[in-house]
């Protein structure tokens, strides 16, 4: 072994000894390290949080939304509304092979739902059965929307978990139960929740046909929203200006004309909070290096301090027979033993104290989860580490090196 | 055992040099009790620390038990003083944090000698110099003369050839000192070379030899006891001239 039994006993007699000088080394590496792992865990936090609430929508899904011109166009004003209709979305799912889950929604708006003597206003989705692959639903009981309850026109709708609990007291099974819209009745066939965790989900979905016919909504349609498989960022760009394109066709506007109608692009806003958090754990990062960097400056100037309070005593076993590696090794080697231990209580402090928010702090939108990455937190140890053992080391060089007499004469 | 031939030292003060040995010439042997004797400022410490390996010296030749002691690498100095020397000092020089018996051992750890066999024999020498009850205090729980014989301990227990002590009865009482200087001479009698810088007369008429320094230079090296008185009423005049 490198280092032997007495190394050891003679490193821990002196931290024994010294143990303001010991508490104050340790404290600032620890206290780095732990903030760095509360920087890094925070960060991830954060990131954790917003991602998942993009779990609730595919990240590969593009909507249009219907708008209004601003440039006259094949002797049309400005300021002609653009109105879907089914053929849109027949139109657009014949449109792109890389399309494969499209639906049309056709606006209700807040209606009051009852079930018996329970009552609530609840939003109305009315909506192709795909569209659970656009926003990701899931079905807790029952089922979803089915081709065949959109091609009978059926009055079949499928409640969120909140509207369940309102209208259906004491775990009442809702499924094949009769509520009433308005005053239309519609026959429960599932109920949902949102895919992004334990939400409160007070909408219900119902047959985008049966709405446009019970709601007076004609073959009028106001949403389109589809999903593009797997394509990339530059696909779905592609896709986007095909669209684009067909829908200016089809209701002569302007393609150039942004307003007529609106698109956007789940994929894009995804990749712009990405890089949003992109831009974020680099500031992370300034912060923790600057911690570290910190850190290192303090054991610097600690390590500075102890050769100079001990240069009598290094010339006392200098006097004694102690070779300058020895003096080199004791000093080095306490400051490694210091920033080591120390650097692993900060570490396992600020991984405790993310462990206690993870376990009592409820997961917000904007942060769940927070874990420090332990890689990077094990190497911002061994490099403190490490400097602390460069920081020792020049010193303690310095120091072995001057004439015992010199030594022996400071006070 | 130590040669010394036309030894010169000086300290660079700024621009000034301040020429302290001016051409030392001394031959010391094996087993002698010597006294180094002179007025403040005359170079006493200096010389020793030169003997001692803790300071480098400008001019001349140093042979120790025949090696001559001229820019030695670090780790050769630390092995002769490891291995041939002994220190006693005015201001006992313990490390503060070590205990009695740690602190005696400190010179066998640098000889690498494990620890167990370290501090029993540390134990046998507090035992010798009365400081066996002791051994688990620390320095600064013992008194003056307590803290000097742990000093001697931690000198001895190398079994060095040579010991040197730059007044080490300098913060003792008489009595304690007298106590002290026996000590040293019982060391002496086993065979140890010994040299003790001193201002005391009562000390140095213990000592076989004295060597009187004046200004640099060997005055007198006295070994009768003529000479000796000889040396005594020199440095009384000196006092007297200073003041
Ligand atoms: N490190 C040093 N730097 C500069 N000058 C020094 C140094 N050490 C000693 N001197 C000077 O050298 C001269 C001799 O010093 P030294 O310590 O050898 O005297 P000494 O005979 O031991 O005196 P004392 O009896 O007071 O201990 C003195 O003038 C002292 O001021
Ligand atoms: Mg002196």
């Amino acid at each position: 072994m490198i280092i032997d039994r007495d190394k050891w006993q003679e490193i821990f007699s002196t931290i024994n000894k010294n143990k303001l000088r010991t508490f104050l080394t340790g404290f600032s590496v620890a206290w780095g390290i732990f903030m760095l792992i509360i920087l890094l865990g925070s960060g991830q936090g954060l990131q954790n949080g917003v991602q998942h609430q993009f779990a609730n929508d595919a990240t590969n899904s593009l909507w249009i939304y219907q708008g209004l011109t601003t440039k006259p166009y094949q002797g049309m004003n400005a300021g002609r509304k653009i109105q879907f209709t089914n053929a849109d979305y027949i139109r657009t799912k014949n449109l792109d092979s890389r399309i494969n889950h499209i639906s049309g929604r056709s606006r209700v708006g807040s209606k009051t739902i009852s079930y018996k003597n329970n009552y609530g206003s609840y939003s109305i989705r009315a909506v192709d059965p795909a569209h659970r692959f656009i926003e990701n639903t899931i079905i807790t009981k029952g089922r979803f929307l089915n081709r065949m309850d959109l091609e009978h026109f059926s009055k079949v709708v499928v409640i969120g978990n909140a509207v369940d609990k309102d209208l259906f007291k004491h775990g009442a099974n809702p499924i094949g139960k009769y509520v009433k819209i308005g005053d239309i009745p519609f026959e429960v066939i599932g109920v949902f929740k949102a895919a992004g965790g334990n939400g409160e989900i007070r909408k219900v979905f119902i047959p985008v046909s049966t709405a446009q016919r019970v709601f007076n909504g004609g073959n009028r349609l106001d949403q389109i929203a589809f999903t593009v498989g797997n394509a990339t960022l530059a696909q779905t760009k592609q896709i986007e200006k095909e669209v684009r394109y067909e829908f200016a066709r089809a209701h002569h506007f302007d393609p150039a004309d942004r307003r007529a109608i609106h698109i956007s692009n789940n994929l894009a806003d995804y990749e712009k909070v990405m890089n949003l958090f992109l831009g974020i754990r680099i500031f992370i990062w300034i912060i923790g290096i600057g911690t570290i960097i910190a850190g290192i400056v303090g054991v610097s100037n600690i390590m500075m301090i102890v050769v100079k309070e001990r240069t009598k005593e290094i010339g006392i076993r200098k006097a004694l027979g102690a070779t300058p590696r020895s003096i080199i090794g004791l000093i080095l080697l306490e400051s490694v033993v210091i920033t080591s231990l120390a650097g692993y209580l900060g570490l396992m402090a600020g991984v405790g104290l993310l462990e206690l928010v993870n376990k009592y702090m409820p997961p917000t939108d904007f942060f769940r989860n927070p874990q420090a990455n332990l890689s990077i937190a094990l190497i911002a140890m061994a490099l403190l580490v490490i400097a602390g053992a460069i920081a020792g080391f020049i010193p303690a060089k310095n120091a072995a090196s001057i004439k015992p007499i010199d030594a022996l004469r400071d006070e | 055992m130590i040669r010394l031939e036309n030894i010169h030292k000086s300290y660079r003060m700024g621009k000034n040099k301040l020429h302290v040995l001016k051409g030392i010439d001394l031959h010391i042997k094996q087993g002698e009790l010597v006294s180094i004797m002179g007025s403040s400022g005359s170079g006493k410490s200096t010389l020793l620390n030169i003997i001692g390996i803790l300071d480098n010296y400008d001019e001349g030749k140093y042979f120790l038990d025949k090696t001559l002691i001229k820019g030695l690498s670090e780790k050769k100095a630390a092995f002769y003083r490891n291995k041939m020397l002994g220190f006693v000092f005015q201001s006992f020089n313990l490390i503060p944090f070590k205990n009695a018996m740690e602190n005696v051992a400190l010179p066998l750890y640098y000889q690498k000698i494990p620890r167990k066999k370290r501090n029993k024999k540390a134990l046998e020498y507090l035992e010798k110099m009365g400081l066996r009850p002791w051994a688990e205090h620390l320095p600064n729980e013992l008194s003056g003369g307590q803290k000097q014989r742990l000093a001697i301990a931690r000198a001895l227990i190398t079994r060095p050839k040579v010991i040197l002590a730059d007044e080490p009865t300098g913060a003792l009482d008489s009595k304690t000192s007298m106590e002290v200087m026996e000590l040293m001479r019982q060391i002496n009698h086993e065979g140890i070379t010994m040299i003790i810088v001193t201002h005391e007369q009562d000390i140095a008429e213990q000592t076989d030899r004295i060597i009187h320094l004046k200004d640099g230079r060997i005055e007198n090296d006295a070994i009768s006891t003529e000479t000796k008185q000889k040396v005594f009423e020199t440095l009384v005049e000196e006092e007297a001239a200073v003041v």
